[in-house]
């Protein structure tokens, strides 16, 4: 077997507040190959961009990993030290973010930022520098790339801002990147084309994508495999198609079904009761208890992840199969 | 960016004649006007006659005229005290003055701002609660207090500084400075220490609060998962970013420096503009009063102006007229 | 666990958790009453001055004066005792800036409101005026006030309240507009209610934690100001000593020694101002959110 791109075990990043532990992230367990593209899905409060930023060891204080694995490429990622992490950052792993607009310095220019971005892993002379940044920055679909290194951000539409990012992302090409809700905050129409457009970079240059939202349909047309996030934990993960087809746990039945797409025309739009519990105080036992149709007192115990053919699920009665029979 | 330098250029304009009209409408229609050219002591007739010479009893909109154009003619009036043209007092003590402002408020930004810096960016260290301790200490007592407890320790004590007065001066382009003397210089330590202290401690803290902020924001985290180091961060990313705020309070302050030159200048005898002022007051000598008013005004609204402008060249987005 | 105590009752007990901010208070309701009962505790009363005996002058701490009674810190040019001239000087201090602090809450929170409230040419008349007052030092506004209208304590106190109501008004500005355009508002208006009801009932409230904190530094600076223009001689008649007027007058003497004339009234200042600073920036930061973490 392959070693995997990206090797997560029980993955644990607690918030050590004045008000309590908020555990953000609870035992998040999950591989990646080689140019594979997952989604990693849930509402906000789920714990996915704590995820992300545990990946990349960017978590601000009160947080930090109390406990768990993150091997990059088989190397440990969460024993390193900072100069270490560091040298990995932005070489073998990236991160893009949801808000274009605040991640780049509007008081630089982009060939600047670039340029700095270049210098931390490989220092180039400007010419060269130059070069680079703008064979990527055409690789990411922006003209006239060698003049556009001498504009500033907020010359640019949102779009092309996040194109700049990815750019900045892929520079190094690293062997994954990490996606924050990168297309949430662009128009629609915008959207779509970076999707696609990341997909197709992503098979070009052979990088892992893990990409984060909480829209399961614009996730579900990029990524081949899905994890599902609520209240810290996986709760259900497998291959995109057959999540979709069909479900195992009740929270992403919900999910799917509140879909626009999978509504019959004419009905209401299904909705899931209920909201997300706070992180602070969560119930004993499976955390979508509350607002489950399915749920029993056998739910007031927490599930352990059942796999079975390279999928799993977090519940004592999944969908599509008879309640009260599992395990 | 032509335009945004007329366009500020005629606000600037604008303001100061707005100005001129609030210190000529407040010192002639709340004083008695005649106050301003004769000293209290004239007798009747005196005062009858240089009321009719010079014309103070026409309207007040030609009286303002004629103001203005003596105003613009370099005319400020004389001293009832010193019976010399007001500009050549005032331009005499000037330099006095400037030199005392500007040592404090370059050294305190330039130790402020890094001060404040460090402990934006490790919060909890000992030496950064030390740091915001101290500088609640400059932020609150009143600079007069620091004067004074600076002549007793260091003056009176330990008689190591002079206790006031201003030292040997040198002349350069035919004015007196005196910081190339080292007498001069150990002349302005102790007042500009003073002048400083509040200035420093308003630097410490924007700069520490700018830095939390800004340490935190999406920027400095997309920079970090590039792998940039934390110095780099610092001088490429925090630097830029907080230049902002602090070059508009710089231009503030400093026109609220001048004005607590004249706390310090008047308990170190400093022979600047301040203490001219003070004394003014005094004796009511309402000739330097309406001059250094109107010195103020334009010294305000020229300071405004070049931070506008280098506004303009620090950030791009004020160049491109975009707004932030 | 939800929390059933009053905002009050909150804010109260996370105060408490900074000793440092607890002590500060502690400090401020000492000074307070020391300044109300200044009468009764001052072994000599410092403005009548037939009882002051220039025999007396300028004695060290512990001296027994002609009154009888050990000067317990001293005594002044005027041959007053220093303790009992702090107390009257706390008290004097104290009223200016708790009268000159309120009188400039009213008057620009007034000022902001309305400008947020009215909108239009109003607002942009009112906050033209209000930026430009900011950006001018308010020891010179203040010293240019008492020139113009000679020394006295409506005169003080004018001269304090010109200088600092535009803070209140730029902050009730922005609160107020902050309010103005949420939709209840907008609700509430289009109801026969009367606009000044809503102001009163729904703005007003939103405003006033910014401007508690607004308040708490403007009067440590009031008193800090006075004590400024008292030092300058441009403040109260020298027959009212504040504690600036009495570290004015001991200036000269400190370079002989006598520091005790200056150094206990400015300490007592210090220690005024100081508490208060503290005390306010406590409550500024547990009313600010984003450092709430």
């Amino acid at each position: 077997m392959i070693e995997p791109v990206l090797s997560v075990k029980n993955l644990t990043t607690h918030f050590f507040t004045r008000a309590g532990i908020v555990k953000a992230v609870d035992g998040v367990s999950f591989d990646l190959a080689k140019g594979e593209i997952m989604g990693l899905v849930g509402e906000s409060g789920s714990g996915k961009t704590v995820t992300g930023f545990s990946l990349l060891g960017l978590v601000d204080a009160p947080g930090r990993i109390v406990e768990g694995s993150v091997k990059l490429n088989g190397t440990e990622l969460t024993t390193l030290s900072d100069t270490e992490l560091r040298s990995r950052r932005g070489r073998e792993i990236s991160m893009i973010f949801q808000d274009p607009i605040s991640t780049l310095n509007p008081m630089l220019t982009i060939g600047q930022q670039m340029k700095l971005a270049i210098d931390a892993h490989e220092p180039l002379s400007a010419r060269a520098a130059e070069t680079r940044a703008s064979e990527l920055l055409t690789q990411v679909g922006i003209p006239s790339a060698k003049a556009r290194l001498r504009a500033y951000p907020h010359e640019f539409s949102g779009g092309m801002r996040q194109r700049v990012a990815i750019a900045i992302a892929l520079l190094h090409r690293p062997a994954l990147i990490v996606a924050d809700e990168p297309t949430t905050a662009l128009d629609v129409s915008i959207q779509a084309q970076i999707l696609f457009q990341m997909r197709d970079l992503a098979h070009e240059t052979g990088t892992a994508m893990i990409w984060i939202s909480h829209d399961l349909a614009v996730v579900s047309s990029l990524a081949s495999k899905l994890a599902v996030m609520y209240a810290g934990r996986i709760v259900e993960q497998g291959k995109t198609a057959t999540l979709l087809r069909d479900p195992r746990h009740p929270y992403t039945a919900g999910l799917i079904a509140s879909l626009p797409a999978t509504a019959k025309p004419g009905t209401p739009l299904t909705q899931i009761p209920g909201t997300t519990p706070s992180l602070l105080s969560l119930p004993p036992g499976c955390p979508f208890a509350q607002r489950c149709d399915r749920a029993t007192d056998r739910c007031e115990t927490e599930p352990e992840m059942t796999l079975r053919d390279s999928r799993g699920w977090r519940c004592f009665h999944p969908v599509g199969q008879p309640a009260e029979a599992s395990v | 960016m032509l335009g945004f330098i007329i366009q500020r250029f005629m606000q600037a304009v604008l303001v100061m004649v707005v100005m001129s009209v609030i210190v000529f409408c407040g010192v002639y229609a709340i004083g008695n006007p005649i106050d301003i050219v004769i000293p209290p002591e004239a007798t009747q007739e005196i005062r009858e006659e240089a009321i009719r010479r010079l014309g103070l009893d026409r309207p007040l909109y030609e009286q303002y005229f004629i103001f203005i154009s003596n105003l613009l003619q370099g005319d400020l009036g004389r001293s009832f005290v010193y019976n010399i043209p007001v500009l050549e007092l005032i331009g005499g003590r000037l330099p006095a003055t400037l030199e005392l402002v500007l040592i404090s408020v370059i050294s305190a930004t330039f130790l402020g701002v890094s001060l404040g810096i460090y402990a934006g960016y490790r919060p909890d260290g000992w030496l950064a609660k030390m740091i915001m301790a101290v500088s609640v200490l400059g932020f609150s007592v009143p600079s007069f207090w620091v004067g004074l407890i600076l002549i007793l320790v260091f003056a009176v004590n330990f008689g190591w500084l002079p206790a006031g007065g201003r030292g040997e001066t040198v002349e350069i382009w035919g004015v007196a400075w005196s910081f190339p003397t080292l007498n001069g210089l150990w002349h302005i330590v102790l007042p500009a220490i003073n002048l400083a202290l509040f200035k420093l401690a308003l630097m410490i803290r924007l700069a520490r609060a700018g830095t939390r902020e800004i340490m935190l924001t999406d920027t400095i985290k997309f920079a970090r998962a590039a792998g940039l180091s934390e110095g780099t961060i610092l001088r490429r990313h925090l630097l830029k970013l907080i230049s902002i705020p602090i070059i508009t309070v710089f231009g503030l302050e400093l026109g609220s420096t001048l004005a607590f030159a004249v706390v310090t200048e008047t308990i170190f005898s400093w022979p600047g503009v301040g203490k001219l002022i003070i004394d003014s007051i005094g004796v009511l000598d309402r000739p330097v009063m309406v001059a250094y008013l109107i010195l103020v005004a334009f010294l305000f609204v020229t300071i405004n102006f070049v931070i506008d402008l280098v506004f303009a060249l620090i950030d791009p987005r004020v160049r491109h007229g975009v707004s932030a | 666990m939800s929390d059933a105590r009053t905002p009050l009752s909150r804010f109260w007990a996370e105060f408490k958790e900074n000793k440092i901010a607890l002590v500060a208070l502690v400090v401020v309701v000492v000074m307070i009453l020391l300044a109300l009962f200044a009468s009764i505790i001052s072994p000599q009363n410092p403005y009548d001055l037939a009882k002051l005996s220039l025999m007396d002058s300028r004695r060290p701490p512990g001296f027994v004066g002609s009154g009888g009674y050990t000067h317990l810190m001293g005594t002044d040019p005027q041959g007053r005792d220093l303790l009992s001239a702090i107390f009257y000087g706390l008290r004097i201090s104290i009223q200016i800036g708790l009268a000159a602090g309120f009188v400039s809450l009213t008057i620009g929170t007034a000022l902001g409101i309305t400008a947020a409230y009215v909108g239009g040419r109003v607002e942009a008349l009112i906050m033209r005026l209000v930026d430009l007052q900011l950006s001018f030092p308010a020891i010179l506004l203040a010293l240019v006030i008492v020139a113009l209208l000679g020394q006295g304590k409506a005169q003080l106190i004018s001269a304090l309240v010109a200088a600092q109501y535009a803070y209140f008004a730029r902050t009730a500005y922005g609160a107020a507009k902050a309010e103005r355009g949420k939709d209840y508002i907008e609700a509430a208006l289009a109801t026969p209610l009367s606009g000044s009801l809503v102001v009163i009932r729904h703005i007003l409230p939103n405003c006033m934690p910014p401007l508690i904190v607004v308040a708490t530094v403007q009067i440590a600076n009031s008193i800090s100001l006075e004590a400024t223009l008292s030092f300058l001689g441009l403040g109260l008649p020298v027959t009212e000593p504040s504690l600036g007027m009495l570290i004015s007058n001991g200036f000269p003497y400190m370079m002989s020694g006598r520091y005790w004339i200056s150094v206990y009234p400015g300490v007592a200042l210090i220690i005024l101002i100081v508490a208060i600073n503290v005390v306010g920036d406590q409550v500024r930061d547990q009313f600010n959110p984003r450092l709430r973490k």
